[in-house]
């Protein structure tokens, strides 16, 4: 495959932190198709949308923190926990950790030059900015109200129809845009390895990310399916989902998990693929069991495409379906404990460098492992039964998502920051925000556990009085979780403008990307990339060599 | 490895799953337990907690320890030793969770299917499974859990049964239908029409869900039993109550802007009070059938402005639909028997 040559530059005059990088700033305000670009385009856009979800959600725990719904009107309050939910899933986990983390390293990682097809990437960014006004904008004239997973009839009989179809048409373009970045991973996975690296001496991040767009590519199109059918029946009339003209709303709810259950997949597989990669640099220890990560990740792609239905053990599904699906989603349990295993066997008998990337990363471990349990405990369906829709679900996938996804997206930030601005964080603010972080969201989500066991159902307003006093905790632990998003803006920003210099590998790391500049040039490396190591050869005295390797695995 | 270091290690193993056993059976987690199916809950939620627990302290105990023991000490750049991979761990860590889940597998189906009353599943039936499933066939695979929820009944609770319920072995039907946002109980061949649910100790009810409107769902979370109640889709639950008291009926899928007001109340009482109930109702609707209003008593716990939401709720929605309650009730009839 030949690799995408788009200027010969004078190398000299890229040497960061030039003078001639004045200016330099708006060309992240442009239609750049350099994969770095476009990556901190990505991380930097989803995590201001990041900041608007999270705006939402404080508003939504201030409504909570009373049993009547007294701080905003119902219908609002529906719009509120919508867009929360829309906005981060689609503008921020997704969009970050496939778009963000995956553009930035993958050509890095794999030692080549660009992704394989730079306009295309580019053209995937940028339809997510209007996708996210669009979407925000519709607070305006009264959002969708319907959740995030907008469920007929409610969401064809809603009041708010401008706001839904608004939804319905953010839903798509994001959706496109993540087919057409996941079409650009899986193309240059494949076929832009640098010479001599083949697919099991990849770093496992490329793993993790291969798998996760083999899923967007096979899951996302029935998504956008099941958007234009309920637009058809939301606009047009039409009665695909509407049961008064003959249309089975039930069937809408198997296209929207069949998507939207390996979409949790995709927002958890570049995550794993994170901590698979800091976790060795800052144990100073190879990964524990390469080639079993790299296989879970694939096994877990797999699995699944076959779980959806467990999000609808109540919907009137027969018997036969619910067990099949009960087995499926159990078995799940393997391949992710696998990786959980390996993960802690590589720290063990390590050098930890217990810093904000390693902090962040053990408390990934630590916590995905909660929403891990409690997701094998939901894949029961008698279990499930009593719990479906209650707020031992939203603590469950917060469990996940944020304990899960967010955790690992910032020990990603913290990691890979110095090799994206070529400036180092400061570790003091890091380790604040990391306590405040975990104290924060231990606070707001454990004691949901108990509130949905004990009967309190999600998306609600108002509830029974006698949960009064453990939402207030709730509500504590999420003001201080919005608290603790500070130390690490200012920090990154003012790290960013004036913080120490980074060098080109400030943690002693062996994957490619440490072998470039801080940031990297346009293209990468100045000659070719040279692979002196595999990506995990920690403790075996390689790191001074001067001869490339053979494969080590 | 040194004898002391595996004496530490037993002792720390048999530490974390003594405390798992423990918390497993005094969580109380959850509330009270008001129906067989939910005593059935109770023990396989505490299986369950009790592995996660003990897997929880596992790694959670390895981490902490890893970050105090590994901890690299100042000014050691060194790396650690390089470990790749242990066949023997991998072998383990990959199938002890294998053992375990298929395990979870097994007993979530026994839990499930004698909850689903004994009865075989209805492999391959249409989309309306939960209804088809209760045609009659006998409890062919009723395995010993079976014989374990009929002991957990009282038997001062069985007597009153077998003294004042003629067919013991029928379930009693009552239709419920789910609207924004309200609840509506039919009692069939009778003509109450109730926003409160009245259930009889000790006997077998089985609730008709339909919807009108939207999505809803019925719960009632000291039964620890949900089920969806969809529009044009008949669905149906089965529980046999036996804790006298009042429970509360939530409704549990997004259904509007007052999802969280539909909320209503289950009576779980003798026989002889439910008796007394049903004939008083009788009467009511008697009387005031020419006013040809749904007797709706208010649900105690809600406050006044919810009732009187409610009742115009009520009224507002049928008229929107252009249709009676009555009639509603009829065409419900029409699809849960075809």
């Amino acid at each position: 495959m030949t690799q995408v040559i788009v200027q010969a530059p004078s190398s000299e005059s890229f040497e960061p932190n030039k003078s001639s990088d004045k200016g330099k700033w708006r060309e992240y305000f442009s239609f750049s198709t350099d994969h770095k670009v476009i990556g901190i385009q990505y991380l930097v856009t989803t995590f201001f949308f990041y900041l608007i979800g999270g705006a939402l959600a404080s508003v939504i725990r201030a409504e909570l923190a009373t049993p009547d719904s007294d701080l905003v009107p119902p219908e609002l309050y529906n719009g509120l926990f919508t867009i929360h939910g829309t906005v981060m899933i689609f503008l921020w986990i997704v969009p970050a950790v496939t778009g963000g983390f995956g553009n930035y390293l993958i050509p890095l990682m794999i030692g080549a030059r660009d992704m394989a097809f730079p306009k295309l990437n580019a053209a995937a960014f940028w339809l997510i900015p209007p996708a996210g006004v669009l979407l925000i904008s519709s607070f305006f004239y009264g959002p969708s109200s319907t959740g995030w997973t907008a469920y007929p009839p409610l969401s064809i009989l809603t009041d708010q129809r401008v706001g839904q179809a608004v939804w319905i048409a953010s839903i798509i373009i994001l959706g496109t845009s993540s087919i057409l970045a996941a079409v650009n991973f899986v193309v240059t996975i494949l076929s832009m390895r640098m010479p001599g690296m083949g697919m099991f001496d990849m770093p496992l991040f490329c793993w993790s990310v291969l798998s996760a767009s083999g899923l967007v590519l096979i899951a996302t199109p029935v998504l956008a399916g099941a958007m234009i059918l309920l637009g058809f029946d939301l606009l047009a009339g039409t009665a695909f989902f509407n049961p008064t003209g003959g249309g089975n709303p039930v069937v809408y709810q198997h296209l929207f998990w069949f998507y939207s259950h390996p979409a949790v997949y995709v927002m958890i597989l570049p995550v794993f693929g994170i901590i698979s990669e800091v976790l060795p640099v800052h144990s100073r220890k190879p990964i524990f069991g390469y080639k079993a990560i790299a296989y879970s990740s694939v096994i877990i792609c797999v699995l699944g495409l076959v779980v959806w239905a467990h999000h609808m053990f109540t919907s009137g599904t027969p018997n036969w379906l619910r067990m099949f699906f009960m087995i499926a989603t159990l078995l799940v349990a393997v391949p992710t404990g696998i990786k959980v295993f390996s993960w802690i066997a590589t720290l063990w008998g390590g050098k930890l460098r217990l810093e904000s990337p390693l902090l962040f990363a053990i408390g990934f471990i630590s916590m995905f492992v909660v929403g891990g349990l409690s997701g094998v405990m939901l894949g029961s369906v008698p279990i499930d039964i009593h719990l479906h829709d209650t707020y031992f679900i939203v603590a469950h996938f917060h469990y996940v998502l944020f304990g899960g996804s967010v955790f690992g997206i910032y020990a990603g930030i913290y990691h890979w920051f110095p090799k994206m601005t070529g400036k180092m964080l400061n570790e003091f603010w890091g380790k604040v925000h990391f306590f405040l972080t975990f104290v924060g969201f231990n606070l707001c989500f454990l004691p949901m556990h108990l509130l949905g066991l004990q009967g309190m159902p999600r998306r609600v307003a108002q509830y029974d009085p006698q949960f009064a006093s453990i939402n207030v905790i709730c509500t504590i632990g999420a003001f201080l979780l919005a608290i603790s998003t500070f130390p690490f803006l200012f920090n990154a920003i003012f790290s960013w403008i004036r913080g120490e210099k980074a060098t080109d590998n400030p943690w002693n790391g062996l994957t490619l990307e440490w072998t470039t500049s801080s940031p990297p040039i346009v293209e990468n490396w100045h000659g070719d990339p040279v692979r002196r190591t595999g990506p995990y050869d920690y403790g075996m005295g390689l790191q001074d060599t001067e001869q490339p390797l053979a494969p080590t695995h | 490895m040194n004898k002391s270091k595996t004496i530490v290690i037993v002792v720390v193993l048999g530490l974390i799953v003594s405390a798992s056993l423990w918390y497993g059976q005094h969580n109380g987690l959850l509330p009270i337990a008001a129906a067989n199916e939910a005593d059935l809950y109770d023990s396989l939620f505490n299986s369950l907690l009790t592995i996660a627990v003990a897997i929880f302290l596992l790694v959670q105990g390895i981490l902490i320890y890893s970050m105090i023991k590994f901890r690299r000490p100042k000014g050691d750049n060194t790396d650690g030793e390089p470990i790749h991979d242990n066949f023997l761990l991998e072998i383990i860590w990959t199938a002890v969770p294998t053992v375990l889940v298929i395990w979870v597998g097994i007993y979530s189906f026994d839990v499930y299917s004698v909850m689903q009353n004994g009865r075989p599943m209805s492999m391959g039936m249409g989309m309306p499974a939960m209804t088809h499933n209760h045609l009659g066939m006998e409890a062919a695979h009723a395995d010993s859990l079976v014989s374990d929820s009929n002991i957990i009944e009282s038997a001062n609770t069985a007597s009153n049964v077998k003294a004042n319920v003629k067919t013991e072995t029928d379930p009693l039907n009552i239709d419920v239908l789910g609207m924004q946002f309200a609840w509506i109980f039919s009692y069939p061949n009778t003509e109450i029409q109730t926003s409160e649910l009245h259930v009889p100790l000790g006997r077998e009810v089985k609730l008709n869900l339909s919807a009108a409107d939207v999505i809803h769902a019925f719960w009632v979370p000291q039964f620890r039993l949900k089920q969806d109640t969809i529009p044009g889709m008949a669905t149906s639950l089965q529980f046999t109550p036996n804790k006298l008291g009042t429970y509360p009926i939530v409704c549990a899928e997004l259904c509007g802007p007052y999802h969280g007001g539909m909320r209503a109340e289950i009576f779980v009482e003798t026989p002889e009070q439910y008796q007394a109930w049903l004939t008083q109702e009788q009467e009511d609707v008697a009387n005031s059938r020419n006013d040809g209003a749904i007797a709706s008593a208010p649900s105690p716990e809600l406050s006044d402005g919810h009732t009187e939401f409610l009742h115009m709720q009520l009224t507002t929605q049928s008229q929107k639909m252009g249709v009676d309650l009555k009639s509603l009730e009829s065409l419900h009839h029409l699809t849960s028997h075809t």
